[in-house]
């Protein structure tokens, strides 16, 4: 099966899964509502966007310098840092850490960067047990199934499903369907891992050069847990993820939150500058951060495309396009879904192996137009559909016209040639109208989910010549 | 290891991008008064289920009267001295050694701790900890209720005025920004409280007048 067939049999299973779909209807109705209550006054929320996509373009154009200048001011605060090219690279020095420091269990904070590495699978591998504990993560790791949505995770999940999962794996607990109880079940069984954890691995929203401080933004604390109660705490983001001053952190993070989830801030913000010091009674007695590559530097290389890495992962895309609100996240079948999603994973991976996620995309725009960091996300997904069948030389996207069909393009090149021939079209016209009996009912996937478009009887030429409008 | 580095620096230069300034500071209207940012952080924190008192008396008489016969912990600094004052409380412990030394002890017994906060931010309802070797990280975080005593004269608008006032160029090992108690909505997207951290979240406000 092709990675476009692949995608259809997804898409198929997860629109004929009433449940998930009505799961994410009624989630997505929920965040958007609340999204817009944060935002009364569409001038001032432009001049934030204004704002918030200047720092990070600003971040962009100076990313090797401020990678350097985080490194020195990390180093210097006593937080090692690690370079990793790609998942393999990242996953090893994580290992070697883990592997020196003697540590056994690991408990997890939120991060989609771990997922691109697929960090729990190899940490497992070497004999580790590795616990998510953000509550979202905590379930799907129970159900053995990735993140299909990248702020909440297990959205796709209902209470009844959530109760059975915790049944299973605890039967030592009350039965309950009641959310309240779900989460008080959680916190019992969470909170010994963090008691005993050896290490904490945690993701990082900002990465702050100028004070070489690691900030995370959460609700629930195990975040905070994660990076505060076992003596060894490894951080693992993304190399686009750095910002030049501190300054530059109230409008990330009131757009952020208030775009995420539509809070106007989030319980947690948590700002890690330093492993325990002298004297002090708790923190991790070591911090690392470990950077990830993984094709983000190839993508700064295209003025146009590099504006996907602007990204804070927020999820206010996926939430407002009618694509992913009624497929969902696992319909994907990548890291990261919906828009950014359509823009990102082919840049990361290739379009050869991701490039049928840009058809996933009705160009409605909406996701262009909640983007905080306003990435013209529309204007990405439909060039990179385009460089997925065309192999221009100029396109730094790898797999460029693997996607592309002679079939296909042999239909368009004979569209051109007909719109650019008066007397070509008007033949052409003719004929369609004249033999459309000779068209068969089915028409490829177009038919599948629509009907045949009929020809009318005449030509539109015809009927405008017919009624008498003269012809200039 | 290395090699990494020079080689994801040497893609990152392949590209130079011209360089355009920031945009400028998206500033709200800020100036509230005192009684005003005392209102807006008690509004916003109430909004998510903290709890705001002004205090009148002694943050001791206060813990008496609603925290009775329970297991406080206090750290080493000025409020664990008040604490002598305590009286009907069940047991007062005093986190004055490394947490190897009693990390299941703090995760199991203790039922409430009392803290202070370097600030607080009207705008979003935020206490600003920064916690030290008398005050350590885990005390606003581990014990299911965490009461915190707030000047209102540190007080401020919102985030950005906070760093403008102060010299920020050497942070702490750990800073905090904590509005409100613990909570997840990860289920249904229902929110429910109390899911890692504290379940409770008391701000004693003092010098409210």
């Amino acid at each position: 099966m092709n990675q476009q067939q692949a995608f259809e049999q997804r898409i198929d299973e997860a629109l004929h899964n009433a449940q998930l779909r009505q799961n994410f209807r009624s989630a997505m109705d929920g965040i958007r509502q609340r999204r817009a209550e944060q935002f009364p006054d569409e001038a001032q929320l432009q001049a934030l966007r204004e704002q918030v996509q200047s720092i990070r373009s600003y971040s962009l154009q100076n990313q090797a310098e401020l990678l350097e200048k985080l490194e020195t001011k990390l180093t210097e605060n006593g937080i090692q840092v690690h370079w990793a090219a790609n998942p393999e690279e990242a996953n090893g020095i994580i290992a070697d850490i883990l592997k020196a420091a003697d540590a056994k269990t690991v408990v997890k904070g939120k991060s989609m960067v771990s997922e691109e590495t697929e960090l729990n699978h190899y940490l497992e591998e070497q004999g580790l047990e590795v616990i998510e504990s953000d509550l979202g993560e905590y379930i799907i790791q129970l159900a053995k199934e990735p993140p299909s949505h990248i702020v909440a995770p297990a959205i796709h999940k209902n209470r009844v499903e959530v109760a059975e999962l915790f049944q299973n794996f605890h039967p030592e607990l009350p039965y309950t369907e009641n959310i309240d109880e779900l989460t008080e079940t959680a916190r019992i069984i969470l909170r010994e891992k963090f008691a005993k954890a050896d290490a904490g691995i945690s993701g990082v929203n900002f990465a702050v050069a100028e004070t070489g401080t690691l900030c995370l933004v959460e609700n629930e604390g195990n975040g905070r847990l994660s990076t505060t109660a076992p003596e060894l705490h490894i951080a693992i983001t993304g190399i686009e993820k750095v910002i030049d001053k501190l300054t530059d952190i109230p409008p990330l993070l009131e757009i952020l939150t208030k775009s995420a989830t539509g809070q106007p801030i989030t319980t947690y913000f948590n700002m890690i500058s330093r492993p325990r010091q002298e004297g002090e009674l708790d923190g991790p007695k070591a911090v690392h951060l470990v950077l990830l590559d993984n094709g983000r530097s190839r993508i700064r290389w295209d003025d146009e495309l590099l504006d996907t890495l602007r990204c804070i992962r927020c999820g206010a895309c996926m939430n407002h396009c009618p694509v992913y609100v009624h497929v969902g996240g696992h319909a994907y079948g990548s890291v990261y879904p919906g828009p950014i999603g359509l823009a990102l994973e082919p840049q990361r991976l290739g379009l050869d192996k991701a490039g049928s996620l840009t058809s996933a995309c009705s160009l409605c725009g909406a996701c262009g137009e909640v983007c905080p960091v306003k990435i013209p996300l529309p204007k990405i997904i439909n060039r990179l559909r385009a460089e997925s069948v065309n192999n221009q030389e100029s396109s730094t996207v790898s797999g460029k016209g693997t996607l592309r069909h002679t079939s296909e393009a042999w239909i368009w090149k004979l569209w051109s040639i007909s719109y650019s021939s008066p007397s070509l079209h008007r033949l052409v016209s003719w004929a369609g109208t004249r033999l459309s009996g000779l068209l068969p009912k089915k028409l490829g996937a177009w038919t599948n989910y629509r009907s045949r478009p009929t020809p009318a009887k005449c030509t539109l030429h015809e009927l405008v010549k017919s009624a008498g409008v003269a012809n200039d | 290891m290395t090699d990494s580095r020079a080689h994801i620096l040497n893609r990152l230069r392949h590209h130079e991008l011209t360089p355009q300034a920031k945009a400028p500071v998206y500033q709200k209207p800020l100036g509230l008064s005192k009684a005003h940012r005392i209102k807006s952080f008690t509004d916003k924190q109430q909004a998510v289920r903290g709890e705001v008192v002004l205090l009148k008396g002694s943050w001791t008489d206060w813990m008496d009267k609603h925290f009775k016969d329970a297991h406080l912990l206090v750290g080493t600094g000025e409020l664990a001295d008040q604490a002598s004052d305590l009286k009907n409380l069940s047991e007062i412990s005093q986190y004055d050694q490394p947490i190897e030394s009693w990390k299941p002890n703090l995760f199991e017994q203790i039922d409430v701790s009392i803290t202070t906060s370097h600030a607080g931010l009207a705008e979003s309802g935020t206490l600003i900890l920064k916690p030290t070797p008398q005050e350590p990280r885990l005390m606003s975080l581990v014990p299911p209720a965490h009461v915190a005593i707030l000047d209102a004269n540190r007080l401020y608008d919102n985030f950005a005025e906070l760093m403008s006032a102060e010299d920020w160029s050497e942070m702490p090992t750990n800073l905090l920004l904590i509005s409100g108690p613990s909570k997840t909505a990860d289920i249904e997207q229902t929110l429910a409280y109390g899911i890692h951290g504290p379940k409770r979240l008391i701000t004693l406000i003092v010098n409210h007048d």
